[in-house]
């Protein structure tokens, strides 16, 4: 890829292009995995492995996150017979992608290991319901929780909705506009076999599903799934014995916050996310700009989330995201796709991880999708992007991904390929 | 001392150790409004702190507080969480500039202030009440009583205050 030349790719503070995603792993996106958040983190996990040609010696650092919800990296390097030298299960979920491939950097560049696998494993639907419903709804409340559970403000869409809320009033986004977001991404889906929800929609039954609170329909919101997804990252030099195409980190930055963590909504405007504050670190550590873009993973854990992460980070002027998501340029043959595999809306919902994935997939040129494999082992892609056909990107060069844990805090990470 | 109660369903518990929420809700159950204000920069906060988000001085005053402002945003719930919830949908949750101090310390902040719109006795509103709110809509605080030392402030329409014309709410009824 060519650089700008005024881009100085020697920053000892950046490290573009000095460590790569070299293997990617996940099993089903279902409901009702049968199985133990143990077992999902354990197969993601061994797949990533295999991906990248490595072997379990060959990994000697593991990072996960999770919510009270799942397993810990200690379970999951006994089960597979991985020595760790270094391993961290750290509490969160959206922001944390690209924020943990930040950390597995550091903890490379720092000599503390040599290879980082992270996961994430859940039973979203049949333990912890990502939605906040069953057990998580009747728990006891105290502490930060009185200002927010008491007023029955517990969920994702129900915190994060006054944001969304307020941006159409203060930009007049339109519901229709919005609604394109799960429209465009289910088209996406419907070119990934492996997505649980494959069906196509159209905007007017987004906005015919029934309301769940204001202004978030039921099709507005992401699906709950069970499933387990992992990133192997590793060494540029390394990842050169490594089975594919490599798959270079530019950039990364997260988890990035607007003031007041404890209530961000302190804050405003309100309307404005993290990205806001993240752009001026992903694109100047990237040394490429919004424009350069030919990929985008803007965490849809619902339609508003991917439209206002667009905007704040400078895919298009403030208030005109309502725009931007709904003219085409993210649909795939789109000027820059966004969630390519259907995303959080659609394929299935693992806290951002899946969307690294697919990211990792367009940059090797071999999106899962189902094309014929020809004698190379490569799919033999057809860029027709009817329904059951082909998702990969033309000419796929440079990917963002921007993660999402509520308005106020973000991660996002750019890579290229080789 | 610590306190617990009930409340639509939901078991409230505020532990001894949690100095601020205890001073907090103890203020609320004698149905009067305080928030902490700093010692050193002199600026209230909410929800309650350990530290000033300002100047980080740890020391602060709990002072009566004017509890009426504006809607600066909100949700509506058709579909509740909370089981006890579900008898009250639709329901309102929001989010309220405080006319005290709203534009400081800098332009985009203000005491945003979480609460449900209730009737002056503090119960969730009814529909027809929750159809005319909306961002503008100028509202008070009143208090719905939990426990000894625990009650729930929320918001009801200020009927004594000049109401704009048309309260902005989301376009789809």
């Amino acid at each position: 890829m060519p650089m700008p030349a005024e881009i100085d790719t020697t920053s000892p503070k950046y490290l573009r292009d000095k460590y790569a995603i070299v293997g990617v792993g996940e099993t089903t996106y279902t409901r009702g995995s049968g199985v133990t958040t143990r077992a999902l983190g354990t197969w993601a996990v061994r797949n990533a492995i295999e991906d990248a040609g490595l072997k379990a010696s060959d990994v000697d650092g593991m990072l996960s996150y999770q919510s009270g919800d799942s397993t810990f990296s200690t379970f999951i390097a006994g089960d597979l017979g991985l020595r760790l030298n270094f391993y961290m299960d750290v509490f969160g979920g959206g922001s944390s992608t690209e924020a943990l491939v930040g950390m597995a950097i550091g903890l490379m560049e720092a000599g503390m290991c040599k290879a980082v696998v992270i996961f994430r494993a859940m039973n979203g639907f049949s333990q912890v319901r990502i939605g906040g419903t069953g057990a998580r709804a009747v728990a006891p409340v105290s502490g930060d929780a009185l200002h927010m559970r008491a007023y029955g403000w517990q969920s994702a869409g129900q915190m994060f909705a006054p944001s969304f809320m307020r941006h159409m009033h203060d930009y007049g986004t339109r519901p229709e506009q919005v609604a394109a977001v799960k429209a465009i991404h289910s088209e996406h889906a419907s070119n990934n076999p492996k997505a649980f929800y494959k069906k196509r929609f159209t905007v007017d039954e987004v906005l015919a599903s029934r309301m769940i609170c204001k202004p978030l329909h039921l099709l507005d919101c992401c699906v709950e799934t069970d499933n387990g997804t992992a990133l192997l990252v590793t060494s540029a030099e390394r990842a050169r014995d490594c089975r594919h195409p490599r798959t270079l980190i530019r950039g990364v930055v997260g988890r990035c916050s607007k003031p007041r963590t404890d209530m961000h909504y302190q804050h405003g405007p309100i309307s404005t996310v993290a990205g806001h504050y993240a752009r001026d670190i992903l694109w100047p550590n990237a040394g490429v700009g919004p424009e350069d873009i030919d990929v985008t993973g803007s965490y849809d854990a619902f339609t508003f989330t991917t439209m206002l992460q667009l905007e704040d980070y400078g895919f298009c002027k403030k208030g005109e995201g309502g725009q931007y998501v709904s003219d085409g340029t993210i649909r795939l043959g789109g000027r820059r796709p966004n969630n390519t595999s259907g995303g959080h809306l659609c394929e299935g919902y693992t806290h951002g991880l899946n969307m690294v994935i697919e990211n990792v997939r367009q940059l090797r040129h071999d999106a899962d999708d189902s094309c014929p494999i020809g004698p190379d082992g490569m799919r033999q892609h057809t860029y027709d992007y009817r329904e059951g056909g082909c998702r990969q990107v033309k000419r796929c060069e440079l990917t963002a991904n921007l993660g999402w844990a509520n308005p106020g805090t973000g991660s996002a990470m750019v890579m290229r390929r080789d | 001392m610590a306190v617990q109660g009930t409340y639509l369903g939901m078991s409230l518990d505020i532990n001894d150790l949690d100095v601020e929420n205890l001073a907090y809700f103890k203020h609320c159950a004698a149905h009067a409004f305080h928030l902490q204000k700093c010692t050193k920069c002199g600026l209230l906060r909410y929800p309650p702190t350990t530290a000033c988000p300002w100047c980080m001085s740890g020391q602060s005053d709990w002072v009566p507080v004017d509890a009426r402002g504006a809607v600066h945003s909100y949700t509506e719930v058709h579909h509740a969480i909370q089981p006890a919830f579900k008898a009250h949908t639709p329901y309102l949750i929001l989010l309220v500039d405080l006319d005290t101090q709203k534009g400081k310390p800098s332009e985009h902040e203000a005491l945003r202030v979480v609460g449900n719109l209730v009737t002056p006795d503090g119960t969730l509103a009814p529909p027809d009440m929750v159809r005319r709110v909306g961002i503008g809509t100028r509202v008070r605080m009143v208090f719905a009583d939990v426990a000894p030392g625990l009650a729930i402030p929320h918001w009801t329409i200020d009927d004594s205050a000049q109401q704009p014309a048309k309260p902005w709410r989301y376009v789809q009824e």
